[in-house]
């Protein structure tokens, strides 16, 4: 494309989107005053939602596209800094959105393991991959790999491969969908999963990346605005600064204190602290108590503990003044007692571990690798640093970002998007850790030491939505909240944190389009390169090469439709553990695609035998290591070198490089035709490229 | 087509700058992460040091680097005329 028409489009992208992001921010303050003149809540969540899924649908129909260039990268002429900004979108998920702070308050310094390997890698991204990759120039990562090591089966296992993870990682993506949907419509959460897939469908099914990249802007706009608006008003709250990322270290200060005095029962609370943990430790050992009986006496010892409780529910039915708060918990109690011995054991184990956690003292936040003896620590420290590598390199693997690069027109320009997709995501991550220790200034200050009585509104909401998110009891029957009686769910944080705050409600339905925006463009992003792998690695280049373009842009959306299908379908069913799935989806990228990706670029002796080895074997022994550790699958074997399943990267990453060095070196070097293209994508121009120009 | 001495110099460079500043990547996260506990007494900002890394100060080297790389890159382009666009 001729500069001057670029530059005038770049211009006009500018003003489009400065015009959007105007018209948000007077959506939301209309939207306020509509509240103060008392709009339902409900109303707001429901115009908050329904307004911003509209607006994803309408530019998908304004971008709608039959070109293939258009449909596959967007025509490659997204400017550097929009490229960023899809790539923010495409990058953060629902994980990084709702869960990513969570985490980090629930387990402080070891939880930065996710801030540093969701943005190091893309050093790996910048440094050995995106401007190679924009220079080769096609449409997905399995077309690299054809081209580089040539013949049908190195594309085949890219495919099989990108598939795998994208799909894993889908799933994820749309139960946060679901999620989130479901919690601030009041839908069930398998119609939320198929309504929130419908805003997702008509992007990428009418435009293609076209239609995703700029939807993807859009949704980065709102993502960011809703993170942000919390954040800085808390910090304004407890610091006078609203520039929360610097002020925090402040705020992190008071926590560490606090957390001492907590610990310490000489001072009052204490005091107070170290006497719900003995409590907690009484019971603690009760329930290990009722573990060996159960060990003993099987069944037996079961049906009569039920015995029992049902015995007392009866009586307390028979007394005419009974409480009906004691007999519906008596009640509870029976209904809920484990039906057999494997589930008591389970049951019971789980809670005896709850309790031992909440018994033992505060960690502190800032302190790094904390554990009882050198050994811990050493485990702790080992497992965070292989956990970082997993997450950097599983960044610099995943098909749908670095399809990205593609897009833009320049390979200047993919080395600069690179600059501002890291930029954009960085807004996000450098203010996660200040979230979370704000939110747990204001737990630890002002729901511990307040009275029952009078608890703030938002603990009994969120309490009702669901227990395992939210729930204080009182343990030690003082009347005083502990922090030992409190349960706070990691996911809770993010949504929860306007009304922690004190914040109208339209915040708290800012917060939710923000997460459902997240999810969505991960979710976009990662259904294209499902659905592109299939139509044009598999139909276009595999089965039919001379299909024209029509029947091939008609392949794509119709297994879009299918592969979307199916996997709201999957999610419907549950499969549960988010966590799970995104590190199994980091790590399987990490061990099948990176070593051949940055080997085939740096290393021209790499050839097809190696890169066939190196990423079935880093894909073999990655899901081995999965399956055979992860608890989800019941197999349980012992760790190697006690790195736990989630880093299962780290083994296959390995076994890839090993591979594809070996393979290589056992078999012919590859022959001339290769070499020349690994220097074509050296080289942002070669004399030869305007002679024999592969695009 | 045959590579000219000038383009191995571009790219024996580039693969000097990509080394240093993996390097430096390498040194910023793993080597900071490992002795974490041991910079943990020395306050910056009000944060311990090995937090204030792990939270702030690695992803503004990464960002650096990055930027770094993109504009030492474009440069060294023009100056082996490697650079895409009208010539």
């Amino acid at each position: 494309m001729a500069a001057p028409a670029q530059s005038r489009f770049v211009a006009q992208l500018k003003r489009y989107y400065a015009l959007y992001t105007g018209g948000f921010i007077g959506f939301v303050v209309l939207l306020s005053i509509f509240e103060q003149m008392g709009m339902p809540n409900k109303m707001l969540g429901y115009i908050f939602l329904g307004a911003t899924v509209l607006l994803y649908a309408g530019i998908g129909i304004l971008s709608r596209t039959s070109d293939v260039a258009e449909y596959y990268v967007a025509g490659r002429r997204v400017p550097a800094f929009f490229n960023g900004m899809a790539v923010g979108a495409d990058w953060m998920s629902a994980a990084s959105f709702i869960g990513l702070a969570g985490t980090l308050y629930l387990s402080g310094y070891d939880g930065l393991a996710f801030v540093l390997g969701w943005t190091g890698g893309f050093v790996l991204v910048a440094l050995l991959l995106a401007p190679y990759l924009r220079k080769f120039g096609q449409y997905t990562i399995p077309d690299f790999l054809g081209a580089r090591y040539g013949g049908r089966i190195p594309r085949t296992i890219g495919v099989f491969a990108a598939i795998l993870c994208s799909f894993t990682y889908v799933i994820a993506q749309i139960y946060g969908v679901g999620l989130i949907t479901s919690r601030f419509t009041g839908l069930d959460f398998g119609t939320g999963v198929f309504v929130g897939l419908g805003s997702i469908l008509v992007c990428s099914f009418l435009g293609g990346m076209r239609a995703v990249t700029w939807t993807q802007v859009a949704q980065y706009v709102i993502l960011i605005v809703a993170y942000m608006i919390p954040v800085i008003w808390l910090s304004v709250k407890h610091t006078g600064n609203p520039v929360p990322q610097v002020a925090y270290g402040y705020v992190l200060q008071k926590v560490t204190a606090r957390e001492q005095a907590l610990n310490d029962p000489a001072t009052p609370d204490g005091a107070r602290e170290a006497e719900v943990r003995a409590i907690l430790k009484q019971r603690e050992k009760t329930i290990e108590d009722e573990l060996q009986a159960l060990e003993v006496g099987g069944a037996a010892y079961l049906a009569e503990e039920k015995g029992k409780l049902v015995k007392v529910a009866a009586e307390l039915k028979g007394k005419r003044d009974a409480d009906p708060k004691a007999v519906a918990a008596a009640d509870k109690a029976v209904a809920e007692f484990p039906a057999d011995v494997e589930a008591a054991r389970k049951a019971w184990r789980a809670a005896a571990e709850t309790d031992r956690a909440k018994a033992a003292p505060i960690a502190a936040h800032a302190e790094p690798f904390a554990g009882p003896d050198q050994a811990t620590r050493d485990k702790k420290r080992k497992n965070f640093l292989a956990l970082v590598l997993c997450l950097m390199v599983g960044t610099a693997a995943l098909p749908h970002i670095l399809m990205r690069f593609y897009t833009t027109p320049t390979v200047r320009e993919a080395r600069q998007s690179v600059f501002w997709a890291l930029f954009f995501i960085s807004l996000l991550y450098i203010t996660a850790p200040a979230l979370a220790v704000l939110a747990k200034y204001d737990v630890y200050t002002l729901l511990v030491g307040s009275s029952f009585s009078e608890l703030p509104s938002w603990v009994s909401a969120w309490a009702s939505v669901d227990k395992s998110l939210m729930s204080v009891t009182d343990i030690n029957h003082d009347g005083i909240v502990q922090l030992a009686e409190v349960n706070i769910g990691g996911d809770l944080i993010v949504l929860a944190t306007p009304e922690i705050a004190g914040l109208p409600y339209v915040v708290t339905a800012l917060v939710a389009a923000g997460g459902l925006a997240a999810a969505l463009s991960t979710a976009d992003g990662l259904m294209l390169t499902i659905s592109n792998s299939l139509s044009h690695d598999v139909y276009y280049k595999m089965i039919d090469p001379r299909a024209p373009t029509g029947r091939r842009l008609f392949i794509a959306k119709a297994l879009l439709l299918a592969v979307a299908v199916f996997a709201a379908y999957i999610t419907s069913l549950k499969p549960g553990h988010i966590l799970f799935l995104v590190g199994a989806a980091f790590s399987l990228a990490a061990s099948a695609f990176f070593p051949a990706l940055a080997l085939g670029v740096f290393w021209k002796r790499a050839n097809r035998a190696g890169a066939v080895l190196g990423m079935i074997g880093g894909l073999a022994v990655c899901m081995y290591y999965m399956y055979m550790t992860y608890p989800f699958f019941g197999v349980n074997a012992p760790l190697w070198w006690d790195i736990s399943p989630i880093a299962s990267g780290m083994f296959g990453m390995l076994a890839g490089f090993v591979g594809v060095i070996v393979g290589s070196l056992l078999t012919a070097a590859p022959g001339k035709e290769m070499q020349e293209l690994v220097d074509h994508v050296r080289y942002p121009y070669l004399e030869s490229d305007s002679k024999d120009r592969i695009a | 087509m045959q590579l000219t001495q000038r383009h191995r110099e571009y790219w024996q460079k580039n693969l000097r700058l990509t080394g240093i500043l993996l390097a430096i990547w390498f040194v910023a996260t793993f080597v900071v992460g490992w002795f974490a506990r041991d910079l943990q007494s020395i306050t910056l900002l009000g944060f311990p040091l090995s937090f204030f890394m792990a939270a702030q100060g690695a992803l503004l080297i990464y960002l650096i680097l990055i930027g770094y790389y993109a504009w030492r890159m474009d440069r060294l382009d023009r100056e082996y005329d490697v650079q895409e666009g009208d010539r």
